[in-house]
C-alpha cells in the first residue's frame, strides 16, 4: 500500500494531507516528509488523517516524535479528520491528552 | 600458469582424438585443480582458447576474435559471481549473529509461570521474526503474583535491545512489583532517558493478591486487557488509560481494580492478537472474545495455545507482528 503526502498553506496553517496506509513500510517515507518541514516558532501545522485507514505504532512514532519537535519550537500541531478506529488508537496510548487530535476537520485540497 | 597450459592442451588433444570415459574423468579432476588454485573464468577459457589454437591451427583465425568475446564476458561474470558469493558469506555471516542473539534472548527473557492453588496462569509470547518486540515477566511473591505484558514499537532486533532494557528495569524493582503505578512511573523515566523521540513501549502491569482474590492493573498505553465474568457469562475491557512509556518524563499512572470470582478469566495481550485486519469491517476483539469463550473451560495454558493457533489460521498462517498472550484464570 503506498502513502501520499501533500502540503497546503492556508490562513497561516500549514496543512498536511495524507493518504493511504502508515505501517512500518511507508512510516519512513512520512518521517521523511515531515522532517523536512522547517518548523519556524508559533507556526500552525494541521496533519489530516481523514484519508488515512490505517496507523501502527511506527506510525505513530512517526507522529509522536514531529510533535515533540513543534513542541520544542514552540508550534502547535493538530491531527484533524481521525477515523473512529485511528481516534481509539490514539486514546488507547494515552497519546491523546497529549496531542490535540480533532476527528471532524477535514480540508479540500484544490 | 604453463603447467597447467600443457596439461589442459593434452586433456583436449586426447578427447578429440578418442572421446573416451577416461578422459573425461581425467578432465573432472583438472577441474578440482583449477578450482583449489583459484583460476578465474576469463583463464580457464584463455587456456581452451591457447589449447584450441595450437590443436585446430588453421581454422583458428575465424574463431579468435569469438573466443576474446568471450574472455571478456568471463571477466564480468567473474567480477559478479566474487560479489555474489561475497554477499552469499556475508548473509550467513548476519544470519548466524541472529541465530545467537535470538538464543541469548530467549534465555534473558525467560519468565518461570508462576502457579497457585486459587488461579491457573497461561503464556505464549512468539516472535514474528527471530528476536521478539514483546516481553512477559511475572513475578511470584508469597503474597501476590505480579504480571507485565509488553510491546515495544517496531519489530526485530530494535525493539528487542529496548526490551533488555525493560526486563533490566522490572527486576531492579522487585521490592515494588505489588506497586503497578510505582513500576510504570519508573519506567516510563527510564525509557525516556534513554530512547529517541519515535521509539516507545506499552505496558500492562497487574497485581493479583492470592489471599483476596485481588487483581489490580495499571496500564502505560496498552491495549485494555479482558476479562470474562463467569457468573454474567460477559466480557469486560480492563480498560487503564495512561501514556505510553518514553514520551512525557512526568507522567503518572493510576490503578484500577477488579475482584475476581471463580471461573472469571483476564486475558492480556498485544497488538499482535487483536490486530489482525486492517480495515473496519470485524470487531478483532470481539473475535478474540468469542474465541476465549468458545474454550473459556479448558486450562490457561490450553487457552493461550487454542488462540495462538486460531488467529494464525485466520491470518493464513502470516502473522503481522509478535504474538503475546496471557491467561489468568479463577479456580
Amino acid at each position: 500500500m503506498e502513502i501520499t503526502i501533500n502540503f497546503k498553506e492556508e490562513k497561516e496553517i500549514l496543512h498536511v494531507l495524507v493518504k493511504g496506509e502508515i505501517d512500518a513500510y511507508t512510516a519512513p517515507k512520512l518521517r521523511d516528509k515531515l522532517d523536512a518541514i522547517e518548523i519556524e516558532e508559533k507556526a500552525n501545522i494541521a496533519i489530516d488523517l481523514s484519508e488515512v485507514t490505517y496507523i501502527d505504532s511506527t506510525g505513530l512514532g512517526v507522529f509522536v516524535a514531529f510533535y515533540k519537535r513543534a513542541t520544542r519550537e514552540t508550534a502547535h500541531v493538530r491531527l484533524v479528520g481521525l477515523s473512529e478506529r485511528i481516534k481509539r488508537l490514539f486514546e488507547i496510548t494515552g497519546l491523546s491528552d497529549l496531542m490535540d487530535i480533532d476527528t471532524d476537520k477535514k480540508v479540500e485540497l484544490s | 600458469m604453463e603447467d597447467l597450459e600443457r596439461e589442459y592442451h593434452k586433456i583436449l588433444a586426447d578427447y578429440v582424438k578418442e572421446q573416451s570415459e577416461r578422459t573425461l574423468y581425467i578432465g573432472q579432476n583438472f577441474v578440482r585443480q583449477l578450482i583449489r588454485r583459484n583460476i578465474s573464468p576469463e583463464d580457464v577459457v584463455s587456456l581452451h582458447k591457447d589449447a584450441v589454437e595450437t590443436i585446430y591451427p588453421a581454422q583458428f583465425d575465424e574463431l579468435r576474435l569469438a573466443y576474446d568475446f568471450l574472455i571478456e564476458m568471463m571477466v564480468h561474470y567473474g567480477m559478479a559471481m566474487r560479489e555474489h558469493q561475497s554477499l552469499l558469506q556475508k548473509q550467513a555471516e548476519i544470519q548466524m549473529e541472529m541465530n545467537i542473539a535470538a538464543n541469548v534472548q530467549k534465555t534473558m527473557l525467560k519468565t518461570p509461570i508462576p502457579s497457585d492453588m486459587t488461579i491457573d496462569i497461561g503464556m505464549l509470547s512468539k516472535p514474528l521474526k527471530n528476536v521478539n518486540g514483546d516481553y512477559v515477566h511475572f513475578i511470584d511473591d508469597k503474597k501476590y503474583i505480579s504480571v507485565a505484558v509488553t510491546d515495544v514499537v517496531g519489530k526485530g532486533v530494535p525493539a528487542a535491545l529496548c526490551m533488555s532494557m525493560v526486563k533490566f528495569g522490572l527486576e531492579s524493582m522487585e521490592e515494588y512489583a505489588h506497586d503497578p503505578e510505582h513500576v510504570l512511573g519508573v519506567l516510563n523515566r527510564i525509557v525516556e532517558r534513554n530512547v529517541d523521540d519515535s521509539m516507545f513501549i506499552s505496558m500492562f502491569y497487574g497485581c493479583y493478591l492470592r489471599e483476596w482474590g485481588l487483581f489490580y492493573y495499571a496500564s502505560a498505553g496498552h491495549e485494555p486487557a479482558f476479562l470474562y465474568r463467569a457468573e454474567e457469562n460477559k466480557f469486560y475491557d480492563l480498560e487503564a488509560k495512561g501514556m505510553l512509556l518514553g514520551i512525557v518524563p512526568t507522567t503518572k499512572y493510576k490503578r484500577s481494580e477488579v475482584l475476581l470470582e471463580d471461573g472469571d478469566i483476564i486475558v492480556i495481550v498485544t497488538d499482535g492478537v487483536t490486530e489482525f485486519r486492517r480495515d473496519d469491517t470485524v470487531d478483532e476483539r470481539q473475535v478474540v472474545a468469542s474465541l476465549i469463550h468458545d474454550v473459556k473451560g479448558l486450562p490457561a495454558q490450553s487457552i493461550c495455545e487454542y488462540l495462538y493457533s486460531e488467529l494464525e489460521e485466520m491470518q493464513e498462517f502470516e502473522l503481522k507482528d509478535d504474538f503475546s498472550v496471557v491467561v489468568i484464570k479463577k479456580v
